[in-house]
């Protein structure tokens, strides 16, 4: 729909410059400096505790000088860090299946999610499924995904489709439910059929919170992948944490975790990016 | 004249009369039994501006619903222009020919203005896409909409967005334009703005209007008629045929005619405000 | 549609819904379970290979006599309360006081955001290195579950409250204190049970996927179990349990918390 509606200048102009306004205003204040004291001063604690003074438990742990060294090392201790190939066949590889498990997740639980509101009688049918499994945690299908499933890749993918699925389904269903009774009224009395109210009323209605179910959908992805590959995988960023621990290589698994953290905020923002685009509408009010 | 653009309207016959015959509504006919409406009938004249006052929670609503088509009634009929449109058999349906302006306000956020103003023809059918968007530029021009056609709803002022919601109605060429209380969470100041709107759209095109509020002011000064209703379950206790001229501008506020109408019209409301207070009625 | 009227009309239509809807969930149960049952018959590809219905039954019936299917919830109750009341006696006073002190959220808010984004999961390896013992590296797991999620809404609750009603409170002269009491305590109390009920169910999750890597017992242990020794039926058995356990423990919370929030009952 945005095709149709060229973007006023005006407001794109004044809303860019609102954000540039805003960074001044927020470098100006006293909160990002702020931010930076607790973050470094979690390194600090963090480097106290384990490499300077040594305290029980934490002494075991790898420290963020060790950590670090390793990360940036060009010829690593343990074979992972920013200049090795592996690192970044393990990303890769973690990626590539969530990107498959959340494409599949998203191409089927939102058509569901979007029908279910829209027919009362297949959601009468679909939803109790819905509820008898939901309860079950994504990660107590890790045995019987191995079973069912030919070849671990599949029962990973098929473990983190799950993940999302369920979250994609139930946020799409209630993003329709959410939808005020006023605007269906509203276009069966312009005379919209049944068919166009679904895809100019529940579609776009509903489009917050399939985003919003996206992003929750996403953290649940990488939730269960991590779950799978630590058990049954070969490769990728959970198999790497697992298997440094088996193998005393303690801190390869602080540089996956980080790099898990990040990726996993790096999809989330993709999608909240994405979601922006499609919404124009809801940018420009909160503008 | 053509805020009406897509129906052959040469003749000019008046349209849009309805015909209210001993309306009865009853929610949930098994459990707790609600009269909501209760043996009401009324005539309306193809063109009336027709004014429903009564206090909160009084069925007004529901007989609005049931002439737009969003539920049924439990006994009696009601006709459009001579049409069966519902009785206690037939469930009435939704349509072009009567459209309803809500009161929160139903502008779909996620179309801009111009997409709203063009949904109507476009979803039915009777014009492309760029017809209807041309005629709807013409339509803004003539009720003073310029220049917003290409924002999103939320970035308007709210008087504005009911001047938009109206003329949403309006590019259908309805013959009955329902008003379910669209003015209740507006400032004096733009209320007087947008009634003078609402008015110069009804002197422009004569469509029948069916208005629903509880604020007599607005009553008078916008009715050709005025139905006040008893508290639920809800009948007509008084008819006021409004003698002021039009087209009407808020001098006459100041007149006498009206300042004997009101005194008239406070003194049935108030009875039955009373009555609904002490039943206890939630807001509506 | 906010109206006495409508809301009971409403409330009739339900009524009579409900028992179709009931029904037609019924029917889709049960033939899910025929289907299923059908698809082992036939011997189908990947569902063929899920234990049938029918031998989940028997096995079940065999587990409900076995003192140590009831000590795998035992332990798995335990290690979940553990983890979960600690996460909430540590995490709901500091949302409290992140919420309510701006100094404090801003330097210590970052370090949350950082962590949230790392799988729960991803920390059972360090937490095993820190503990000394298993029992306690999987309580701290299950902990660490559920403490981000509670304190995050807790600080997302009270920085979204209606400054309106601080400011009404302070007009009607109340003290920094009482309205930390009386204002954002209560209305962040909403997000705080959300946040428990969130929190719950990561805190399942997390609990069954490291009773499956790190432990010899609980629920999760029990479904791995059925896996590695080749007792398939045991699977699903272990699977429903962690279901029906999760879901009454989300729902405890979710009543425990509407008792404590009566105002939000009338809509």
């Amino acid at each position: 729909m945005s095709s149709e509606t060229p973007d006023n200048p005006g407001i794109q102009l004044s809303s860019g410059a609102r954000t540039w306004m805003r960074m001044k205003h927020w470098l100006g204040s006293p909160s990002p400096y702020l931010n930076l004291l607790g973050l470094c001063g979690f390194v600090a604690v963090w480097y106290a505790a384990t490499e300077i003074f040594n305290l029980p438990l934490f002494n075991k742990l790898p420290g963020p000088k060790a950590t670090f060294t390793e990360w940036l090392s060009p010829d690593p201790l343990y074979g992972i860090s920013f200049y090795t190939k592996e690192y970044y066949q393990h990303i890769g590889i973690s990626t590539w299946r969530v990107f498959q498990a959340f494409m599949l997740a998203t191409a089927l639980g939102v058509p569901i999610g979007l029908f279910m509101g829209w027919k009362k009688t297949f959601k009468d049918y679909t939803f109790p499924l819905l509820e008898v499994l939901r309860p079950i945690p994504m990660l107590a299908w890790v045995p019987l995904s191995i079973l069912m499933w030919p070849g671990r890749e599949a029962s990973i993918i098929f473990l983190t489709f799950l993940g999302s699925f369920f979250a994609t389904v139930l946020n799409t269903l209630l993003g329709v439910e959410s939808i005020d009774e006023a605007y269906f009224r509203a276009a069966a009395s312009l005379g919209a059929s049944d068919k166009q109210i679904f895809y100019k009323v529940i579609v776009p209605g509903s489009l917050p919170f399939v985003f919003t179910g996206l992003q929750i959908s996403m953290g649940y992805a990488w939730f269960s992948l991590v779950a799978g590959e630590m058990l049954a995988g070969e490769f990728g960023l959970g198999y790497l944490i697992w298997n440094s621990y088996t193998l005393v290589q303690y801190p390869v698994i602080i540089i996956a975790m980080i790099t898990l953290g990040v990726i996993g905020s790096l999809s989330s923002l993709i999608i909240r990016l994405v979601g922006d685009k499609l919404m124009q509408w809801k940018v420009r009010e909160a503008a | 004249m053509s805020a009406a653009p897509f129906e052959s309207d040469g003749g000019k016959t008046p349209r849009g009369a309805i015909s209210i015959r001993a309306v009865s509504k009853v929610y949930d006919p098994e459990g707790a039994r609600v009269l909501a409406v209760d043996d009401c009938s009324m005539e309306i004249e193809a063109g009336e501006f027709c004014v429903i006052v009564g206090p909160s929670g009084c069925g007004k609503t529901t007989l609005l619903n049931a002439i737009a088509g969003f539920h049924g009634i439990s006994a009696g009929e009601i006709h459009l222009d001579g049409e069966l449109l519902c009785d206690s058999a037939r469930m009435p349906k939704p349509g072009s020919d009567r459209i309803v302006v809500f009161q929160n306000g139903a502008l779909f956020p996620w179309f801009t203005v111009l997409e709203n103003i063009t949904f109507g023809p476009v979803m039915q059918g009777v014009a492309s896409k760029k017809d209807a968007e041309e005629k709807a530029l013409i339509m803004m021009g003539q009720m003073g909409l310029k220049g917003i056609a290409h924002n999103y709803p939320s970035e308007i002022s709210s008087g504005m967005r009911r001047r938009v919601e109206i003329a949403r109605a309006m590019m259908n060429d309805p013959r009955v334009l329902l008003l379910d209380e669209p003015f209740r969470a507006m400032d004096a100041l733009t209320k007087t703005v947008v009634h003078q709107f609402l008015l110069d759209v009804y002197d422009r095109n004569k469509t029948t209007v069916f208005f629903i509020t509880h604020d007599l002011d607005e009553a008078i000064f916008l009715g050709s008629k005025v139905y006040i209703m008893t508290t639920r379950p809800a009948t007509i206790k008084k008819v006021l045929s409004v003698d002021i001229p039009r087209p009407r501008d808020f001098r006459v506020l100041a007149s006498p005619a009206y300042q004997r109408l009101r005194s008239e019209c406070i003194s049935a409301v108030h009875e039955e405000a009373v009555k609904a207070f002490k039943a206890g009625e939630r807001e509506m | 549609m906010s109206d006495g009227i409508c809301s009971r009309a409403f409330a009739g239509i339900k009524k009579k819904g409900r028992s179709r809807t009931f029904w037609r969930g019924i029917f889709s149960l049960a033939a899910f379970t025929a289907l299923w049952e059908l698809c082992v018959y036939l011997k189908a590809p990947i569902i063929g290979n899920v234990p049938a219905p029918s031998e989940v039954v028997s096995t079940l019936a065999v587990q409900l006599h076995n003192a140590y299917y009831w000590l795998s919830w035992k332990d798995s109750m335990i290690r979940i309360f553990t983890g979960f009341i600690i996460a909430q006696i540590i995490g709901v006073p500091l949302g409290l006081f992140l919420g309510a002190n701006d100094r404090a959220r801003e330097v210590l808010f970052p370090i949350f955001e950082i962590m949230r984004p790392v799988p729960p999961l991803a920390w059972v390896p360090v937490s095993v290195i820190f503990w000394p013992s298993a029992e306690m590296s999987m309580i701290f797991v299950t902990f660490l579950g559920a403490f981000f999620t509670v304190v995050l809404n807790i600080v997302e609750g009270i920085t979204s409250i209606d400054v309106r009603y601080i400011r009404a409170a302070h007009s009607l002269g109340s003290s920094r204190r009482d309205i930390f009491w009386r204002v954002l305590l209560p209305a962040s109390l909403p997000s705080v049970v959300v946040g428990m009920t969130v929190g719950m169910g990561i805190t399942w999750a997390v609990v069954v996927a490291a009773e499956m890597i790190a432990s010899k017992t609980g629920l999760g242990y029990l479904t791995w179990r059925g896996y590695v020794a080749g007792e398939f039926p045991l699977i699903i058995v272990g699977m429903m349990s962690i279901g029906v356990a999760g879901y009454f423990s989300s729902a405890l919370i979710r009543l425990t918390g509407s008792r404590f929030t009566p105002w939000l009952k009338t809509r």
